[in-house]
């Protein structure tokens, strides 16, 4: 078997977002990182391979981004992908969500994985929607927060997260898999895998190598017209209660709520 | 906070090495201060994860690191426990190394990989009873067969460690470094002392008697490698002081974003704002001292004069900001309800071990002034 893992390099969750006021544009300058819930689909990865059901040969992290994004895909391979593709180019940059699946699943064209993963959603964007995009073209099944994943033969038993409670379902391979981030805890790197990162091989790749359609991508290709972004407004000051006395603690919450009419 | 000087690997290294101990050390790190228990668990996964050989070479079972991003993990582990910290700086910096830089070949084959690996920990055995910062006057003695006879006092993994290099007179009265392996018979622990703080780490004092022994080093070169060793562990106490100083940093800033009198935020107050930015100057000062000193020592450069100033500087700023987070918290600051006291005791010992401020002062004056600092004409 052979997974393809898509990551992305996202703002450091340690930073705190801001809108560029010179380009109305989220602002990416400060420390970036790889997106966390991407870890658990390279964990999820890790653990299908390391399961012994299924002869896993590789497992490539795949991500599309500027030069600076090399530095996820170092952390994808330190956390135990083998080896790593780097779609950039120029033209890429401004593709919405459909360019951006579009020009992925490309890539995983001429990867031919039998499996592909990627976290539930990114920590910048957060659209949720990368995956079932990437399915689209691939013509593959796709599930979206899956938290338990079995390889039964040429097929995957997966039980989903939903509103309702939880869908066991069964997709034939290969096939795009979303996971939730309850579906594992991730490992650590160690220090040597930190270390022997650069050491693993990166494709870097342009549109041209994989057969993207130049019309189809890139702020033109994008049917997505972002207008103005705003930062979400600030929340009012919540109330604390220093609990002195519990019984009338519970009374003020309650009185609080009731004024609310939220009980 | 001062990432973009660094290379990737020192940040995922740091960033490894944060996440671990946000995770799975911080969280116990007030318990076992209260327990006094030394968390052997903790070491054995550090060492899965090679933060134990941080800065060892990959052919002797380290991860091939370096000595900066040692000190990077260092300052992690002391943020969330500086009693873990100083367990893994003296099984680096005081037992690892030195075996590295001394050994014979197949004493570094035998002896270096299970410490790096984290399945055995280190210890540095110099200090005694009467001999302190007085290091050359120890009364350890190892007779014609390497047997070593005498007492050793604040031992840092002594309850606990394997591998101990300990500083002894050998029949000639020349201080020659030895190798003690546990478990020996003639080995005891003959107290754990009771501390103000770091008390998840374990200081002890030993008695030796007729205990079989190995050289390390040439005969009489004891003190030259104990020097040298300090001046490298030097550097790492240094981070370890810088990690407790960032952890009061977090504490207090936190606080004063939280708490309100008067109507606003504390952190709405001069006085309060005065505090925050000083200690975050001075630990940021103290960081760049320390970086500087490990930078030197990685490039292979003298250090000496560097390592002290750092460790001088940054127990200083480690000491005096701990007691300023308390200020910050007030009351609370005061009770074990909150972190803040925990780092106030832990810190003052970064003033004491690896070498005094009294000592680092010694150091650099005498490399600043030379012949005349021990007044020769």
């Amino acid at each position: 078997m052979k997974i393809c893992v898509l990551v992305k390099e996202v703002p450091d969750a340690a930073v705190e977002k801001r809108i560029d006021p010179s380009t109305g544009r989220m602002d990416r300058s400060g420390e970036k990182n790889l997106n966390p819930y991407d870890t658990h689909a390279i964990e999820a990865a890790m653990q299908i391979k390391e399961g012994g059901a299924v002869p896993v040969e590789e497992i490539v992290a795949v991500t599309m981004g500027p030069e600076s994004a090399v530095r996820a895909l170092h952390k994808a391979v330190s956390l135990g992908a083998d080896r790593s593709v780097h779609l950039t180019d120029a033209a890429l940059a401004g593709s919405d969500v459909a360019a951006t699946g579009y020009a992925l699943a490309k890539v995983l064209e001429s990867e031919q994985p039998d499996l592909v993963l990627l976290g539930q959603q990114s920590d910048d964007g957060e659209c949720y929607t990368i995956g079932a995009v990437v399915a689209d073209h691939l013509k593959m099944p796709s599930l979206t927060q899956v938290i338990k994943m079995d390889v039964d033969g040429g097929a995957l038993r997966c039980e989903r997260q939903a509103e309702y409670g939880y869908d066991t379902v069964q997709v034939q391979l290969p096939a795009v898999i979303s996971v939730g981030d309850a579906i594992n805890e991730p490992r650590y790197p160690s220090l040597k895998a930190i270390m022997g990162a650069k050491k693993k091989p990166l494709d870097t790749k342009a549109s041209g190598d994989v057969g993207i359609d130049g019309s189809l991508v890139g702020a033109d290709g994008s049917r997505v017209d972002c207008g103005e972004f705003k930062a979400p407004p600030a929340k009012a000051a919540g109330k604390i209660i220093e609990d002195e006395d519990t019984n009338e603690t519970v009374e003020q919450i309650v009185a609080w709520l009731d004024e609310r009419k939220l009980i | 906070m001062s990432g973009h000087e660094l290379s990737d690997e020192q940040r995922e290294i740091r960033a490894l090495a944060r996440d671990f101990a946000e995770r799975e050390i911080a969280p116990h790190a007030a318990a076992w201060d209260r327990e006094h228990r030394f968390p052997h668990e903790v070491f054995a996964r550090l060492g899965e994860l090679g933060l134990m050989g941080a800065c060892v070479p990959l052919e002797h079972g380290g991860a091939g690191a370096d000595f900066l991003s040692y000190v990077l993990a260092l300052e992690e582990l002391a943020r969330a426990d500086a009693g873990v910290a100083v367990t893994v700086a003296v099984h680096t910096s005081a037992a690892t190394l030195p075996l590295l830089a001394h050994g014979t070949p197949e004493q570094v084959a035998r002896l270096v990989p299970p410490l790096a690996q984290g399945i055995e920990l280190g210890a540095f055995a110099l200090t005694e009873p009467e001999a302190g910062s007085d290091a050359s006057a120890l009364r350890t003695r190892a007779d014609a067969d390497g047997r070593i006879t005498g007492a050793k006092q604040f031992i840092t993994t002594g309850s606990h460690a394997h591998t101990l290099l300990v500083f002894a007179r050998d029949p000639d009265d020349r201080i020659s470094t030895y190798v003690v392996r546990r478990p020996t018979p003639g080995l005891s622990v003959t107290r754990e002392e009771d501390k103000l703080g770091l008390n998840s780490s374990s200081t002890a004092a030993l008695a030796f008697d007729a205990v079989p022994a190995e050289r390390l080093g040439p005969p009489g070169a004891g003190m030259r490698i104990a020097l040298s060793t300090l001046d490298g562990g030097r550097i790492g106490i240094a981070a370890q002081a810088v990690g407790i100083a960032q952890a009061a940093l977090d504490t207090a800033s936190a606080y004063a974003k939280e708490r309100s009198a008067f109507g606003r935020p504390i952190g709405a107050q001069g006085q309060i704002q005065q505090k925050l930015a000083d200690m975050q100057t001075e630990v940021e000062a103290a960081r760049a001292l320390t970086w500087r000193a490990a930078r030197l020592k990685q490039a292979g450069k003298p250090h000496t004069v560097e390592g002290a100033q750092a460790k001088l500087f940054a127990s200083a700023v480690a000491r005096r900001q701990t007691g300023e987070a308390i200020q910050v918290l007030g009351g609370y600051g005061y009770t074990r309800d909150y972190p803040a006291e925990r780092y106030y005791r832990d810190a003052k010992v970064t003033e004491i071990y690896e070498g005094t401020s009294e000592i680092q002062r010694l150091v650099i004056a005498r490399a600043l002034l030379g012949d005349a600092a021990r007044g020769e004409a």
